[in-house]
């Protein structure tokens, strides 16, 4: 399943942005309804953000910036996450993050040049118990393994 | 007479095809119009067996598992002509792994429907704010300092002082915060306790409201936990229909209310301040302490902010009293640690048993070794920021001043097990490169010296200078423990001195005119 996201719309963006503007330490809350609907946070909606909440535009850049999970621009059409921390390295991940690598020929935190894959390493999704673990547009799997993972990218690429 | 059976909806389980299976017990129930209702639980957290399938018996629970969609049709037969089953597990409540743990914590999750409070309340849920309730606010502190709960995110500080010093502070506001950043890699324990006992939570952070006198608490919860945001966000909706949130909780004049917050994928954001900083909705940059969050916390109001399972054992405490709490455990570690068993391991998940056991009785005997049958080499106790350990300190009980004592930490509860292909140069590198990904950036020693860190071992991996680099390495995770302001730079030491000290044999090969001659 593809996520489906709207294009950006200025007449939009203000009615998210003011739909939540009203809670206390609303910038967080409003980029992600932001990037929820659009897929991204427009760079234009960034001195929206400031305006609404009474903040510099340098601050709400800030804000965005510092988190890994806001987006600039929008992702591939599907976002395929391996897990790359402990538990999954105990089990195997990093051959198979370096099979992900190869197959789509791209490096972990990059997209497709054809825009159909955005491949993007995951620090722990608590499925240490079933590691490797993997999540495809906001499926989780568990115990992957070469076949899985093989799957998954025929998948991701169609 | 409909079969009632049990399948898991959390995330652990749906991630290896729970959902695939209770749709293809649906369905094929249907065709062969079998008459069943279908509980979506918790997980009970033996996660070499999901999905797990359970059926109701006037005998209570059996179970069988691993599950799969291919094993549906013979599992109706066994369940509607009571045979045999090559995957039957017999009585849930019997099989061993289960009944040698102490759940206290987790005592229903996996065992009621986690979207109905009726199912909460049915299984002694909410017993502990009537008692609370009944008791007062001055005897409650006193039953959870007796209980001598420490918090469970890490740290260790005891609980009911943290509480009184929030108590005692005068403020307009005051607030509630529970802390489901979770970020350890090896760790699910707040997630499995929001998806499979969301209510416990709630009434966890009740108490602490009524306590303190705060009337709104925040459930901060980390964004790769999309299961458990909606899991805490439903029980909220129907707390509040139950009149367990909201004004006059549950008949009393107190008054609370909880709201989700969803985090934005920085690990830093589980430290406390961060976290506090990032629920105003700023970047999540650690403050200085002091002044220390129960005085001067969120939107600098006096602020109690804990562990998801420090929150979730506290409506046992009340229940059943502090000194039921604290008989268990060793030391001053009193009550039960839901352990997690993660990594390379064959029996896998949730494990809740009194301090004291021991890391070898867990990897070895519960744990049942690594599941590519190699032998187990290296035990990372405690997440990113904790020690590996090796065979030789395996008999190291489960206990903060005995993991401390030995340069370790237990931290949230999360064992990472790695067999003998492990290479600890790569997982020194990684605890260096994961710092330097996640440092807030506040202090030179944690943002550059990781960075250095990851640059000198990977010289290390490539044969430069070894003796020097390594010293090199010493150096900066001195720099890095005493110079960092929070325990991301601070701590990031251990995982790092620790493979040193423990597997220098990775960084200092033998020399291979010493073995020729041999
Ligand atoms: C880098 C870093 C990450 C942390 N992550 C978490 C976390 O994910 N969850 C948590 O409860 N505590 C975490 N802590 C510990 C918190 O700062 C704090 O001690 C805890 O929330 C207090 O609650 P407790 O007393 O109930 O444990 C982290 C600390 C540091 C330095
Ligand atoms: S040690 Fe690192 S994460 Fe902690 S405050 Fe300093 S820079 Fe930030
Ligand atoms: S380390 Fe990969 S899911 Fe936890
Ligand atoms: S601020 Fe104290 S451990 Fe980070």
């Amino acid at each position: 399943m593809t996520a489906s996201y709207e294009p950006w719309d200025e007449t939009r963006g203000a009615e998210i942005i003011a739909e939540h503007a009203n809670q206390e330490g609303a910038t967080l809350v409003i980029l992600h309804a932001l990037q929820q609907a659009f897929g991204y946070v427009p760079e234009a909606a960034i001195p929206m953000v400031a305006k609404a909440l009474n903040l510099s535009r340098a601050e709400v850049h800030g804000v965005f910036t510092f988190y890994h999970d806001f987006r600039h621009k929008p992702a591939g059409r599907h976002v395929l996450k391996l897990c790359r921390a402990e538990a999954c390295q105990a089990a195997g991940g990093d051959a198979l993050a370096a099979r992900a690598e190869a197959k789509l020929g791209v490096s972990l935190g990059s997209t497709t040049p054809d825009d159909r894959v955005t491949l993007e390493p995951i620090y722990c999704l608590g499925l240490c118990a079933t590691a490797p673990s993997a999540m495809l547009d906001g499926r989780l799997i568990g115990r992957l393994d070469q076949k899985r993972l093989d799957a998954l990218i025929v998948e991701a690429q169609r | 007479m409909s079969l009632r059976l049990f399948v898991s909806r959390d995330a652990g389980a749906i991630a290896v095809g729970a959902d695939e299976v209770a749709l293809a017990l649906e369905q094929a129930a249907a065709r062969r119009g079998v008459a069943i209702e279908i509980v979506r639980t918790g997980s009970r957290g033996m996660y070499w067996l999901e999905p797990l399938v359970e059926v109701a018996t006037p005998q209570g629970r059996i179970a069988f598992g691993p599950i799969t969609e291919a094993d549906v049709p013979s599992l109706l037969d066994a369940l509607s002509n009571n045979t045999p089953h090559l995957l039957r597990l017999g009585a849930t409540d019997e099989i061993p792994w289960l009944k040698r743990q102490t759940r206290l914590t987790f005592a229903r999750c996996g065992v009621i429907d986690p979207r109905s409070l009726d199912d909460y309340r049915a299984h002694g849920g909410y017993k502990g704010l009537e008692r609370a309730l009944s008791l007062g606010t001055d005897a409650t502190l006193d039953e959870i300092i007796a209980s001598g709960l420490r918090g469970r995110g890490g740290a260790g500080f005891p609980t009911g002082i943290k509480w009184k010093t929030v108590a005692q502070a005068k403020a307009d506001r005051k607030f509630i915060v529970c802390n489901a950043d979770e970020g350890d890699s090896g760790t699910f324990a707040d997630r499995m306790i929001m998806e499979g006992d969301p209510f416990l939570v709630i009434e966890g952070m009740t108490i602490a409201g009524l306590t303190v006198g705060a009337t709104k608490g925040y459930i901060y919860i980390r964004s790769e936990y999309p299961h458990a945001v909606e899991a805490m966000n439903a029980a909220i909706v129907a707390a509040r229909r139950g009149g367990y949130l909201g004004s006059k909780i549950g008949g009393s004049t107190y008054r609370f209310d909880l709201e989700v917050r969803v985090g934005a994928g920085a690990y830093v954001c589980g430290e406390e301040t961060s976290l506090l900083e990032s629920l105003e909705g700023r970047r999540g940059i650690v403050r200085a302490k002091p002044p220390l969050p129960a005085h001067h916390g969120l939107f600098g109001k006096p602020t109690v902010i804990n562990n998801v399972l420090s929150f979730a054992a506290v409506p046992f405490i009340l229940a059943e009293g502090a000194k039921t709490y604290a008989d268990y455990g060793m030391g001053r570690s009193r009550g039960t640690m839901p352990i997690q068993l993660a990594g390379n391991l064959r029996y896998g998940g949730l494990f809740e048993t009194a301090f004291g056991v021991t890391l070898g009785e867990l990897v070895d005997d519960i744990g049942g070794g690594t599941i590519t049958g190699r032998p187990v080499r290296a035990v990372q106790v405690g997440g990113p920021l904790g020690a590996y350990f090796p065979r030789a300190l395996f008999d190291t009980p489960f206990d903060y001043e005995a993991f401390a004592a030995r340069d370790g930490l237990i931290g949230h509860g999360g064992i990472v097990v790695f067999d003998d292909s492990v290479d600890m140069r790569r997982q020194a590198r990684f605890a260096m490169e994961f710092c330097a990904i996640e440092s807030c950036g506040k202090c030179t020693p944690c943002r550059i010296g990781s960075t250095r860190g990851v640059e000198t071992i990977e010289k290390i991996i490539n044969g430069e200078r070894v003796h020097e680099n390594l010293a090199l390495v010493e150096d900066l995770c001195s720099t890095m423990k005493f110079g960092s302001l929070c325990a991301l730079g601070g701590f990031t030491p251990y995982p790092v001195l620790s493979a040193l000290k423990h597997f220098r044999e990775d960084f200092v090969p033998v020399p291979i005119t010493l073995q020729a001659a041999e």
